[in-house]
């Protein structure tokens, strides 16, 4: 296993303060780019490392810095820090250990775009990563790295915090761009609001995750055939029941049951039953795909996807009819209602869950379950609403006996648990 | 009825933009670390200083759950419920939290001393079940061990 490269720093005490930061190596990205490498080629590094997105869509971000016209007199960058898909932790790992990481990916994409303005929309929950943020971006400026003609260069750079208010549509990147201009978050329709061309004030605007920015320094210190190959590195946020969750760096490609393995294992030594392989918008699996590579390609086979590669582990005692409920209300409550099939979908799916899991569930009710998905694919506005369907042809065809029973159950003069358990409690809970 | 404090920041977090509609979320979190909440009164004095009509002030505040647009209590506690949360316990947490409080999550306690949220992931699924008390995180939690951390809220 090679040595981490994402999280090397991140548990040393004082990465999060500059001069930690600079002692390990940092800023020195950003130095050899200013001085030897025009934005061009800074870009053509990242585009031959076969860096793709972290934050859902896995986009390969070469070719989407590409897409930003080279003479357009204005540009933004924008760093999506709203992480809130369901299961993802990874970059609230970075910003809280190593936020100077991300002031260098910054810093280094701004260049390479031609980018003078930079605002990083930060989900509101997450008070101890801003003030981490904040601070090194303080430091930032007063050692030269931000602000006007960055270490003696004509590159200038202004780079702010702009605080999210609890919404996940938020997290989507055109649904972002609407509330960084203080609207409500809806997303734009996609063409012609493509980020790259008509983003943030209709300007051109590169839009990325944390963590990929975080990469950035990596590949422009070490180059990209390095940074093969460590792997590529991935950061897989590995939850639910196994016996200390975390976030685990791993080559792509790493399986679940590597992953599992590296999070100390499923708890009470308990078989899996399923996971989640890249947060809930992604179609849970089977223990059967447990040693599948994840990565985008072998995950699109299965109907599933990376996603943010958040992997949560249910073991053998998991309702996954309830889990399924309850990943289906959480699509409803941050359903932004712009469209139809999303807003009334996610409201009739979980009318039919709701009664499934109260013993009033009808045998009819699983085919019902089965035509909200066929319409809710394809039909949605943006992928929020898409992502009710996975979980749903999942339960229906992977998990088909449990709801069955909950039908049987109901029919049936006994009266069901009103309780379900599900699954082992936490350590000490 | 902001402090003159509060008006000058908004002041300055509206020159980071080239809209001053973009200062509209952060402004209205300004008045709430000021105020609690953010009243209608506050919502047209944003409205002035961003020079937005109140109407605007009052249908972007709405869209967002974290702006508080009805009174809440001295502390707002959020549990999270999500998956990850629930498959460590959540539900047992949440139901001490509430017995603690006697109130259900949604609701405040009659003194105003919380406001209990039931919230999506917050992203700390390394610490489920975990919650949010105001601005300090907490997790992997006991049923009691949140009890206590409400109990002890002044
Ligand atoms: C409903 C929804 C929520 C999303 N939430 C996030 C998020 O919290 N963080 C994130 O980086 N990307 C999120 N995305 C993906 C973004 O739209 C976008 O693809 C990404 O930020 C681009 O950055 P990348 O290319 O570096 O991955 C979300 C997408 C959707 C459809
Ligand atoms: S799919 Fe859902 S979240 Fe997306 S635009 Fe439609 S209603 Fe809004
Ligand atoms: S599910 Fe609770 S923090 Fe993620």
């Amino acid at each position: 296993m090679p040595e981490p490269v994402l999280l090397r720093h991140v548990r040393e005490p004082d990465q999060a303060d500059i001069h930690g930061y600079e002692r390990r190596g940092g800023y020195t990205g950003l130095r050899r780019a200013l001085r030897e490498l025009s934005p061009e080629q800074v870009t053509d590094l990242v585009d031959r490392a076969q860096l793709r997105g972290r934050g859902g869509a896995g986009f390969p971000t070469g070719r989407k810095w590409k897409f930003v016209p080279k003479d357009a007199p204005v540009k933004y960058l924008v760093v999506n820090a709203d992480e809130g898909e369901p299961g993802t932790f990874k970059d609230r790992t970075l910003l809280e250990g190593d936020p100077h990481l991300l002031v260098e990916g910054i810093a280094l994409a701004a260049y390479a775009n031609g980018v003078r303005t930079a605002y990083v929309y930060m989900r509101r929950e997450f008070y101890q990563a801003r003030r981490q943020l904040e601070k090194a971006i303080a430091q930032a400026y007063e050692r030269g790295y931000l602000g006007q003609g960055i270490l003696g260069t004509d590159f200038s750079l202004d780079v702010y915090v702009h605080p999210g208010a609890g919404a996940y549509i938020a997290g989507e990147e055109t649904a972002l761009l609407e509330s960084l201009e203080g609207k409500r978050a809806m997303p734009r329709l996609k063409p012609p609001y493509f980020p790259a061309v008509m983003g943030l004030y209709n300007k051109p605007t590169v839009l990325n995750n944390v963590e990929t920015l975080c990469c950035v320094p990596w590949i422009i210190r070490e180059g990209p055939e390095w940074w093969l190959e460590q792997g590529p590195p991935q950061l897989y946020s590995v939850s639910g029941h196994v016996n200390s969750p975390q976030v685990v760096e791993a080559p792509l490609g790493t399986t679940a049951r590597e992953l599992i393995e590296r999070a100390g294992g499923m708890r009470g030594g308990r078989r899996v039953k399923a996971f989640y392989p890249g947060g809930t918008s992604s179609r849970p699996l089977p223990a059967r795909h447990l040693d599948v590579p994840l990565r985008h390609e072998e995950l699109a086979k299965l109907g599933s996807m990376l996603g943010s590669a958040a992997v949560i582990v249910m073991d053998e005692t998991t309702d996954m009819v309830k889990v399924i409920a309850r990943v289906c209300e959480f699509y409803r409550e941050e359903s932004c209602g712009k469209c139809t099939p999303c807003r009334e979908g996610t409201v009739w799916v979980t009318q039919i869950l709701d009664r499934i899991l109260h013993g009033r569930g009808r045998p009819e009710d699983l085919d019902l379950l089965a035509s909200l998905a066929r319409n809710m694919t394809g039909t949605c506005f943006c992928p929020l609403g898409e992502s009710v369907p996975p979980s749903l042809r999942a339960g229906l065809e992977d998990f088909r006996d449990e709801f069955e029973a909950y039908i049987r159950a109901a029919r049936e003069p006994v009266q069901m648990p009103v309780r379900l358990h599900l699954g082992a409690p936490a350590p000490g809970g | 009825m902001l402090s003159e404090g509060a008006k000058r920041e908004i002041g300055a977090l509206r020159a980071r933009y080239p809209v001053a509609q973009s200062a509209l979320l952060p402004a209205l979190l300004r008045v709430q670390e000021e105020l609690g909440w953010v009243p209608p009164e506050a919502m047209a004095e944003v409205g002035r200083l961003l020079d937005l009509p109140v109407e605007v002030v009052a249908e972007v505040a709405s869209f967002y759950s974290l702006i508080f647009t009805e009174p809440v209590g001295r502390h707002v506690v959020q549990v999270c419920t999500n998956v990850s949360c629930l498959l460590s316990g959540a539900e047992a947490v949440r139901e001490r939290v509430e017995r603690e409080l006697g109130v259900r999550a949604g609701q405040t306690t009659p003194d105003r001393r919380v406001t209990l949220l039931a919230v999506e992931c917050l992203a700390a699924c390394d610490q489920a079940p975990c919650m949010l008390v105001d601005e300090r995180r907490y997790g992997p939690l006991t049923p009691e061990a949140a009890a206590r951390l409400v109990r002890e809220l002044d």
